[in-house]
């Protein structure tokens, strides 16, 4: 796949762009939010033609296979819900995160390389009528655990 | 769920994916710079690095022998574009000393959402193809200047990107290494 090559280029240029911009190097909020607006665009498109999804659950779904599929090329290997509002998604080879090294050193960079993705599924949620909060969780690259919290009422 | 992946054009979705990502970084640079030179700036450096990094892959991709002129560069560009762009631009409007000519696009994936307001007549929003082809380009030991001579976004018929030989770079040894 060609194009992949030229997304993970600038996905790359965007992480250095927003660290090196911000006054604090582990400012994430820019790229969180660059992913945001991505997210929140994006699903309007993929989901013109798709039917209503009838409850929270079902927009998780296809959050996990359809979207995902598009864009990481592969289908999360797990989903969890504790059916309030808690749900757990795991990447067991993160696109963003398979052309980086194993070792501790790397590991201390990783939250860069997921800090859009959470602004990505954020922003996708959110135009499907979802308020949530995303934090990611890498514990061995290139796994990560994202953790999607709905914010009700 | 396969009922639904099947409606996605998976490659429609990825260009798109790359044009509203795109978007937002350029939205945030004209957050962060008050100025639009230093956004045409900074996006033209980006394309700078992309360009440096994606020509390896393009060499390892077409395993493309040296050129030995311009002309062959262009078609080289032009094959890189449709490879990563999806796009075919036209190379026309060579100069006579055969070391300058232009890439026409009809369409360019990258604009493919976006209006320009009127104040901002100055932002090159495309700037990163430029940016890329100086990148890629220096990689070989080819200095080039690469500019905009036509816009869609600024209401010409066509995007025209002008690319210019510069001169041909030693081949650099690191500092240290004899």
């Amino acid at each position: 796949m060609s194009e992949e090559i030229v997304f993970d280029c600038l996905h790359a240029e965007i992480v250095n762009y927003c660290l090196n911009n911000s006054k604090d190097q582990n400012d994430l909020a820019t790229l969180e939010y660059i992913g945001f607006t991505t997210g929140y665009r994006l699903i309007e498109r993929l989901t013109r033609d798709v039917a209503r999804f009838k409850d929270e659950l079902e927009t998780m779904k296809f959050i996990c296979t359809d979207f995902w599929i598009l864009i990481y090329k592969k289908q999360v290997d797990n989903l969890r819900t504790n059916n309030y509002g808690m749900y757990v998604v795991q990447d067991k080879a993160f696109r963003f995160l398979t052309r980086i090294s194993p070792g501790s050193k790397q590991l201390e960079q990783a939250p860069k390389f997921v800090a859009f993705t959470c602004g990505l599924v954020r922003g996708a949620l959110s135009n499907l009528g979802i308020n949530s909060t995303v934090t990611a969780e890498v514990q061995t690259i290139p796994a990560c655990r994202f953790h999607i919290e709905v914010n009700r009422g | 769920m396969s009922r639904q992946a099947s409606r996605l054009d998976a490659k429609k979705v990825n260009s798109e994916f790359l044009t509203l990502t795109y978007g937002a970084l350029v939205t945030q640079m004209l957050r962060d710079f008050e100025n639009v030179d230093d956004v045409n700036k900074q996006l033209e450096r980006i394309g700078y690095n992309m360009g440096m990094r994606l020509i390896e892959d393009f060499l390892a991709r077409t395993s493309a022998p040296r050129c030995l002129e311009m002309r062959e560069t262009a078609d080289r560009i032009q094959q890189a574009f449709r490879i990563y762009l999806n796009v075919q631009p036209t190379i026309s409007n060579w100069s006579a000393a055969s070391d300058e000519f232009s890439l026409l696009f009809d369409t360019n994936p990258l604009t493919e959402f976006v209006e320009l307001p009127s104040d901002l007549s100055n932002l090159r929003y495309s700037a990163i193809l430029s940016g890329c082809i100086r990148g890629a380009l220096e990689m070989v030991q080819l200095e080039v200047q690469s500019w905009f001579v036509q816009d869609q976004l600024k209401g010409d018929n066509v995007t025209e990107l002008r690319v210019k030989f510069v001169r041909r770079l030693e081949e650099a040894i690191p500092a240290g290494e004899d």
